[in-house]
């Protein structure tokens, strides 16, 4: 039931802002904060109580889970259920939600109630995405958490809203229905297999298939998840995408629906197609390492401030997409810090660009310099967010970065590993860039602005607390997904061991 | 041939309804001319018709006279026209009342050609089949040109009269081969007779075949009998174009279900590929030429060159899936249509139809019901989710996967994602800021019957999307009758 709250209350929050907003803007504002606070606090509470229960797993059982049957016709049930994995990704959604809302108190003007009903209605996508075990269920949320997206570029973003909007549209949608081929391919090839129409997650696990096929339906799922991640060569809608969003949408993009892609191919891609993603692995970590200096060095390369940011993401889900294929524990464990991490630092990097910007109305980078005297407190969050980026130990993305490159080492890519080590070298460079170009130098321009005020403040020291907290101790997290990754891993030896046998 | 009964009768019911309907209208009008009453009496004719299906459907099915078969299918299909005829009746009423023609004929004639659908749903011989289509067509002429004084609307009507007699030309000629060849009209004894005849003369069964695709491809849009479209879309009055979307191409498209279905038509490999040809051709000429336009009511058109393409898709991938799949859509469809065109009805002002993209620029801030509504049926027509298109396409998708025609499910991929751009391009437009045009639409009060269809409309879009296991329970009990 709790499941149901936690997607039920930001589509709730999001018409009740709509609706408020006709008197008060203030009100709406309110309503989606409150909400995301809320549904933040019940997943917390759920971590709270099923963290220490983790033998409940080792039997692949979920820590709970809601199922009814939605179209009987067709075997699809409204199936959802939670274990570690989703536990901590949505937990990272609402913590990223609860920013969105407070970094958006000022930026945005017009339209207020829809907005809010936008951002309220990605949140529940987003979270859908992360609970849906009905393959049926996840498309339709994988689906739905676009539309929304897309207004909230095209109607509150940038100068170039409307081609980012529509490129970042198309894009996922026509990787989308690449993906829904292949879960209607699977879904009938298991039907013929054993006469069951279903849709169920747990169900399609076993389905065996002759290896051409799954090597096709598991590209079919790849490209749809790769361009989420994004990919390299998949990537082009990102930098429009993330520079045109307003600050919030660049929060969630980047903290949170890149975060969508890594997942499915964690949860979905390889489990249902081990042998498959086996044979396909180096062509993804290959891909992956290209991701990894490709976005470090285009990141060095630009000089607006969020398309900076922007391919510091593909560089850092290269790490990510590395860490899954080699899908061994450390890489895995490394892929999941990676990604939360990402999520903070990219997504307090994205505020602080946009603070900037609000204060300066400008994202250039050369007309920018010598801030840190006039705004101390900005620049040293800057500074520190920056330094996470990079890969600075004793923050969450070191350890992240770290425990992938071990992995992949251990895994015997050795070559993929030294390549993307190479990579962290260039992340110091653009991060370094940045610090230096924006930040330190002579103020040129004598710009003279308002430093961060308290409210501003108490958004970063959270993100930064938490950073911290992983950099020293990820072991909580960890413990959390253990279970989890161990029943995923267990349901691709088990058939890859049964292909084996088949042989 | 045993003479009619009585029961025959009961089962005719709801065409001799709609035909009494139009009388009445007509006496009425001739007492005295009222566009409220004409309206009001055309609603309650198709209300009493629509109720009387229920009365009707415990004789289905039945075999009424050699011509007409009432069963599950032809009742399904004859209240989904019934049901899109009020929508469109009620639309028409708000846009009429803006305009200083006569109106209480328009009633009339939407009436008639709602016979003439009736017929073509429930026919299951050629002769049956070419009274209906030219029922229905020759109202059409008349209502495409019902605006007599503007001159788009004329210009659709003639277009429509020449290229619609020829293609009923085409179809006769086919028909006729195939009558040459078999020696009856029937389609279950045509069926029979194919099935059983190896000695039977195969060009000329294919060649009749091929005349009748013409006929229906004129009918439908489907490329390369599509030229004819963007015209008569621009220029009938908006509630008209709605109909010819809607009721026109949906009792054309379950007859040709049905025909096709009877004699099975995946057993002849020429016919499926030509089928397979056109339904590429369409889903591609259709996406990529609205691109192109600048006018809503053009783009809708190419538009639904597209999306007659996808049902044909589904068309071909056959058996009882494909079946479903395409009469889902197709009320999918009449819903989405209906929305689209409605709104472009109660935005239109007296002496145009708000048909510029530019009419449509912040829509959304001006008018917020209107905006999200059309926004919604776009939204529908992309198939995304929470709307029936979405669950309609997945559907499509589904029984070509099923019958494992990967190369028009690729293709209706691909198209689909082109078409996003265009549908998003008119939702941009109602997103965007509104601008000071040069000459902006006069805020015109919205009907509120108009208003309260589109509402129903919207509500009945995102229902379907959500939960369209109810619908889908009817669909697969109506197919039944020509799947077994």
């Amino acid at each position: 039931m709790i499941l149901l709250w936690l997607i039920g209350i930001p589509l709730a929050a999001g018409i009740l802002a709509w609706m408020f907003a006709r008197w008060s803007d203030l009100a709406a504002r309110w309503i989606s904060l409150l909400s995301t606070i809320l549904c933040f606090a019940l997943s917390l509470g759920l971590w709270r109580r099923y963290a220490g229960e983790a033998h409940l797993l080792s039997n692949g059982k979920w820590f709970i889970e809601v199922n009814a049957i939605w179209i009987p016709q067709l075997g699809i049930h409204f199936h959802l259920a939670m274990d570690g994995l989703s536990l901590l990704m949505v937990a990272l959604t609402f913590l990223l939600g609860i920013m969105s809302v407070l970094t958006s108190w000022r930026e945005i003007k017009q339209g207020v109630g829809f907005f809010h009903l936008n951002l309220m209605w990605i949140l529940a996508g987003i979270v859908g995405v992360f609970l849906a075990v009905d393959l049926f269920l996840f498309y339709f949320a994988w689906e739905l958490m676009l539309v929304p997206m897309y207004f909230l570029i095209a109607v509150w973003g940038h100068e170039r809203r409307t081609y980012a909007a529509v490129k970042f549209f198309i894009f996922t949608q026509a990787c989308g229905l690449l993906m829904l081929i292949s879960i209607l391919a699977l879904y009938l090839i298991h039907h013929s297999e054993t006469g069951v129409y279903t849709f169920e997650y747990k169900d399609l696990l076993g389905t065996s298939m002759a290896p051409h096929t799954a090597f096709l339906i598991m590209l079919g799922f790849f490209i749809g998840f790769a361009v989420k991640l994004p990919m390299f060569p998949l990537h082009p809608w990102l930098p429009d995408a993330h520079t045109q969003a307003p600050t919030a949408g660049s929060v969630i993009l980047a903290g949170l629906l890149l975060k969508t892609g890594a997942y499915g191919l964690i949860r979905f891609v390889i489990p249902l197609f081990p042998q498959a993603s086996h044979q396909f692995a180096p062509v993804a970590m290959t891909l992956a390492v290209i991701g990894i200096i490709y976005g470090a060095v285009m990141a060095f390369a630009q000089t607006d401030l969020k398309r900076l940011v922007a391919y510091t993401s593909v560089s850092h889900l290269g790490f990510v997409l590395l860490g899954i294929y080699a899908w061994n524990d450390l890489a895995l464990q490394g892929a999941l810090i990676s990604m939360i991490c990402h999520g903070i630092s990219t997504g307090s990097l994205f505020m602080l660009v946009g603070q900037l910007q609000e204060r300066t109305h400008t994202r250039e980078m050369g007309k920018l310099g010598g801030l840190w005297a006039t705004i101390p407190r900005m620049s040293g969050v800057a500074m520190f967010f920056a330094m996470g980026s990079m890969g600075l130990p004793g923050l969450g993305d070191f350890v992240g970065e770290f425990l992938v490159l071990l992995g992949t080492y251990k895994a015997g890519f050795t070559g993929w590993a030294i390549a993307a080590t190479i990579g962290v070298l260039f992340s110091t460079l653009y991060a370094l860039r940045f610090i230096q170009r924006a930040y330190h130098g002579p103020n040129t321009n004598h710009w003279s602005i308002p430093d961060l005020a308290a409210r501003e403040v108490i958004i970063y020291v959270p993100m930064m607390a938490i950073l911290l907290w992983l950099g020293l101790y990820p072991q909580l997290v960890l413990r959390t997904f253990q279970p989890a990754m161990r029943n995923l891993q267990r349901s691709a030896s088990n058939r890859q061991s049964f292909e084996a046998a088949n042989r | 041939m045993t003479p009619m009964n009585s029961s025959d009768i009961t089962a005719l019911l709801p065409l001799i309804l709609i035909t009494a309907t139009a009388v009445v209208v007509m006496i009425a009008a001739a007492i005295r001319r009222s566009h409220a009453v004409a309206a009001v009496l055309t609603l309650l004719g198709l209300a009493i018709t629509f109720a009387s299906l229920w009365y009707v459907s415990p004789l289905a099915p039945r075999q009424v006279g050699p011509l007409l078969t009432i069963d599950g299918y032809s009742l399904f299909y004859t209240g989904l026209i019934v049901a899109a005829t009020a929508a469109v009746v009620v639309l028409s009423y708000g846009y009429f009342e803006r305009q200083t023609e006569h109106r209480e004929e328009l009633y009339i004639l939407i009436l008639v050609a709602v016979l003439g659908s009736m017929v073509l749903v429930a026919s299951d011989h050629f002769i049956s089949f070419f009274l209906g289509l030219e029922i229905l067509s020759i109202a059409l002429y008349a209502l495409n040109a019902y605006l007599r004084d503007r001159a788009l609307p004329l210009e659709a009507g003639i277009k429509y009269l020449i290229l619609a007699a020829a293609s009923a030309a085409f179809l006769l000629f086919g028909m006729a081969f195939i009558y040459a060849e078999l020696g009856t009209m029937q389609f279950t004894r045509i069926a029979s007779l194919m099935l059983g005849g190896s000695n039977l003369d195969q060009p000329v069964l294919v060649a009749g075949l091929a005349l009748i695709i013409t006929g229906f491809g004129f009918k439908l849009a489907l490329v390369p009998f599509h030229l004819w479209t963007p015209d008569i879309y621009e220029g009938a009055p908006a509630p008209v174009t709605a109909f010819v979307a809607t009721v026109s191409k949906g009792a054309m498209f379950a007859l040709l279900l049905r025909y096709f279905y009877t004699i099975s038509i995946r057993r002849f490999d020429s016919i499926f590929l030509v089928l397979a040809i056109i339904a590429v051709a369409s889903m591609i000429a259709g996406n990529v030429l609205a691109l192109l336009q600048n006018n809503v009511k053009r783009i809708l058109a190419y538009s639904s060159i597209a999306h007659m393409g996808y049902v044909l898709v589904a068309f071909l991938a056959g058996g009882a899936m494909g079946a479903q799949a395409v009469t889902f859509y197709l009320v999918a469809y009449f819903i989405t249509t209906l929305g689209a065109f409605g709104v472009v009805t109660v935005l239109s002002p007296s002496d145009r139809d708000a048909d510029r993209l530019e009419d449509y620029t912040g829509l959304f801030w001006r008018r917020p019901a209107l905006g999200s509504i059309l926004t919604l049926m776009l939204l529908s027509l992309a198939g995304i989710p929470l709307t029936a298109g979405f669950f309609g396409k997945f559907y499509i998708v589904a029984a070509g996967a099923s019958s494992a025609i990967w190369g028009l499910i690729i293709v209706l991929v691909l198209t689909s994602v082109v078409g996003l751009y265009y549908y998003l391009r008119v939702v941009v437009a109602i997103f965007s800021a509104p601008e000071a045009a040069a000459e902006e639409l006069p805020l015109l009060p919205v009907p509120a019957s108009s208003g309260i269809i589109l509402g129903v409309l919207g509500l009945l879009l995102v229902w379907l999307g959500v939960y369209p296991g109810y619908l889908l329970g009817i669909v697969t009990t109506a197919v039944r009758s020509i799947t077994h």
